[in-house]
């Protein structure tokens, strides 16, 4: 039923590079978090000095991850799910590869400016303005090749996939632009252009939304091609990706304010980012119960599969973390959960479990189609990795269960006489067991990327694996 | 705010939800069957087809029960612009409520030392346990858990007093709080390079440190004019201004010559919060109690 044109070639040089800096920025970036880990454990590990402090290291580790891997990811994906589901190629070979170069300069200017302690302190956004300014120029780049291959598409429609990861580009665009509004001071110092609580605001509705577009919306763009390619089935249902695009959209841009309760924003705004959270587990579920329906039919499919196994897991991460986080919005919960490890917990569950493993089901989906050869290099290391990546987010996020909720009772409990009955220290001293399986969990996450890097390598550099950059597009 | 933010919020609230309870109802009035179904939507991107099946039941009914609790949340509690809930509830309310309550059930408890001699009670066991729990909430992140501080932070278990250890001026210290200031190069603002070397050493003398005896000597003078004011001609320092004893082997900063000269070049300013007001006037007798007690036992 496809009318292919025969002389339509797909850009893959661009899905290449991206992919394998994926692997790279994950391994720098989870490094790094095992190093910060580490130092919670053995705060020695601080070495005594500013550059490797831990305050200056954590805003490297999330930047890594989340914009280096995680970006990474997302370039890759989208590139290479926006040419093949419209039919066409990218929209400007130039403008994609200026979107690598550039992403690429921005991650290591990061990696240079922050543990310099140059930093603008809003959380998810500390880098500079002449950064943010190359962030931005990059990022409508972005756009203007992604929505320029959609407008030249030889598809009727637009594929789910694409709805997604529009709405990221997009809505991070503008969450970027108005978080980071600021008045230079100097070269590497600004001021921002809200005061007080407008700033926290402001803050959070970018902080959750880089979770909610960022974490969410793109991974599930990328979810929506690789779970039904990956099984060889057909989506679950059209119309439940309606409802939950539209609804996930428009509830997660208000969300925010529930970082901000009991504090100095106004209670209306407290309770409208309450509400809507609560809102949102619906919306969510969508996401995973069209993941995981869409195997009905193929569930032995992962017996043999792990990448398949990557792409499911990652889906009941997803779920449980989005049931986690609207009750953690509850006023009454959030008054225990707030700045205990809990909160980190909650954050790994979506991090490590959902967007790192569909990430690396994706990749591990990629790089054989990338060398035009047929498999990964060892199915049974991707197995392994899959073992390391479960096991290693089970024992992160159970011990900032344990240790948060831990934290949680300790600073509230009372004695007889209303005094506390716990100093600060003795919650800290309490939770240091918690702190030395979260680093192990840590570690044997980053394990599992070492041998994904090690299975990449071998499988690129196989006789018969050749990376080319126009592949011509089969018909369907 | 004004009205006209009070309806915008409002319309963009309800609108948000409403338009999620329109999304969900139209999407499921068009659906063809109830049950699952193999019908697909008839295209086919890259291979991957979608089916028509329509939204499972529980799903929508939980997506219908967030909406539903969401519209009784809005009308109960402040977020529709200017309403105020039906409960009249908000954060400064329960946070009031929540220290009435605390001060009804814990006021009692207190008010039974609240008119004991300080001294007396340094020798009453349960009361030195409050007092052990209070210094533990309020004092220990400065004065450390065993009241030994710091640098910077007196210590409370030794003899040497900045203002005074007498039941009364504790009493004062914890109501109204301190508000220690050195000046940079005391009361001689163009004090030479040389003069600090001098002054510093003599200063090493009052204790029997080892010092530049030339120095300490030409650093008599100096004293004399930047430092007699506060510290005394003798160094014992001063109570009723919170100078401290030079003499002594208690230094709130180090006793190093490079401590003293970083003292001298650039002063010290040091606050000791007040208490009065944070916590009841009972609380504050029983911590004075406990802080005598730190020394005087």
């Amino acid at each position: 039923m496809s009318t292919v044109n025969a002389n339509l070639t797909y850009n893959y040089k661009v899905v290449r590079q991206f992919a394998i800096m994926t692997v790279v920025w994950g391994i720098v970036g989870m490094a790094l978090g095992v190093l910060i880990a580490a130092q919670l454990v053995w705060p020695q590990l601080n070495l005594d000095l500013p550059w490797t402090h831990f305050g200056r290291l954590r805003p490297l580790h999330t930047n890594a991850v989340i914009f280096g891997f995680g970006g990474s990811a997302l370039f890759a994906t989208s590139y290479y799910v926006v040419q093949r589901t419209c039919q066409a190629r990218l929209f400007s070979d130039g403008m994609a590869a200026f979107t690598f170069w550039g992403w690429q300069a921005i991650i290591v200017s990061a990696a240079i400016t922050l543990p310099l302690g140059l930093t603008s302190t809003k959380e998810y956004a500390e880098l500079e303005w002449p950064i943010d300014i190359a962030i931005a120029v990059v990022w409508v780049t972005y756009a203007i090749v992604f929505f320029g291959t959609i407008t030249k598409r030889s598809a009727p429609h637009i594929y789910v996939a694409n709805w997604f990861y529009g709405a990221f580009i997009l809505t991070i665009a503008v969450l970027h632009i108005g978080n980071n509004m600021a008045l230079p001071a100097s070269a590497f110092k600004s001021y921002s252009a809200y005061a007080g609580v407008t700033d926290a605001m402001m803050q959070w509705w970018y902080g959750h939304n880089a979770v909610g577009f960022f974490l969410t919306a793109g991974f599930l763009g990328m979810m929506y091609y690789f779970v039904p390619k990956q099984a060889n089935r057909p989506v679950y249902s059209y119309r439940l990706s309606i409802v939950h695009f539209w609804a996930l959209i428009a509830t997660y841009v208000w969300a925010g304010g529930h970082h901000l309760h009991y504090s100095a924003l106004p209670d209306w705004a407290q309770t409208a980012g309450m509400v809507m959270s609560l809102i949102l587990l619906a919306p969510s579920w969508g996401g995973m119960i069209n993941g995981m329906m869409t195997l009905s039919g193929a569930w032995h499919k992962l017996r043999t599969d792990p990448i398949l196994r990557f792409l499911v897991v990652s889906l009941s991460f997803y779920g449980m973390s989005t049931f986690e986080g609207p009750m953690m919005s509850i006023k009454t919960v959030n008054a225990l959960s707030h700045n205990t490890d809990w909160t980190i917990g909650h954050v790994h569950s979506g991090a490590l479990g959902w967007v790192a493993m569909i990430s690396i089901g994706a990749i591990y989906h990629l790089i054989p189609k990338l060398w035009g050869i047929k498999a990964m290099y060892s199915i049974g290391l991707i197995n392994v990795h899959f073992w390391l990546a479960t096991v290693g987010t089970v024992l992160y996020i159970v011990a900032m269960w344990v240790n948060g909720i831990m934290q949680g009772l300790m600073w509230r409990a009372v004695n007889d006489d209303g005094t506390l009955t716990y100093s600060f220290v003795q919650a800290l001293e309490a939770s240091w067991p918690g702190y030395l399986v979260r680093f192990i969990g840590g570690a044997i996450f980053l394990t599992g990327m070492l041998v994904m890097a090690w299975n990449v390598w071998m499988t690129i550099r196989q006789k018969d694996a050749v990376a080319a950059d126009n592949v011509a597009a089969q018909p369907a | 705010m004004s009205t006209f933010w009070s309806i915008w919020i409002s319309v963009i609230v309800l609108g948000t939800i409403f338009g999620c309870w329109w999304l969900l109802f139209a999407t499921r009035k068009s659906q063809t069957t109830d049950t699952e179904t193999e019908k697909t939507m008839g295209h086919s991107f890259d291979g991957i087809e979608e089916y028509d099946n329509p939204l499972p039941k529980w799903w929508f009914y939980l997506f219908v029960g967030t909406c539903v609790f969401a519209l009784i949340y809005l009308a109960l509690y402040p977020g529709l612009g200017n309403w105020q809930g039906l409960l009249g509830w908000t954060q400064e309310k329960q946070w009031e409520e929540e220290v009435q309550q605390a001060e009804a059930r814990y006021s009692e408890i207190y008010a039974q030392y609240g008119s004991t001699p300080i001294p007396e009670l340094a020798g009453n066991e349960d009361a030195m346990e409050m007092g052990q729990r209070l210094f533990a909430n309020n004092c220990a992140v400065c004065h450390g858990s065993a009241g030994r501080g710091s640098v910077g932070f007196p210590n409370l278990t030794d003899d040497a007093w900045l203002y005074g250890g007498d039941p009364d001026t504790i009493l004062q210290t914890l109501h109204n709080g301190r508000q220690g200031n050195m000046p940079a190069k005391g009361t001689m603002p163009n004090m030479t390079a040389e003069q600090v070397d001098q002054v510093v050493n003599y200063v090493l003398s009052f204790s029997g440190r080892e010092q530049d005896k030339a120095a300490a000597e030409a650093g008599a003078e100096v004293y004399a004019q930047a430092c007699v004011a506060c510290h005394g001609a003798d160094g014992t320092g001063n109570q009723a201004l919170g100078a401290p004893n030079l003499t002594d082997d208690s230094w709130l900063y180090g006793s190093t010559y490079e401590w003293i000269e970083e003292t001298v070049v650039y002063g010290r300013q040091n606050v000791m919060p007040a208490q009065g007001g944070r916590l009841s006037d009972d609380q504050i007798h029983i911590l004075a109690g406990y802080v005598y007690s730190l020394s005087n036992n």
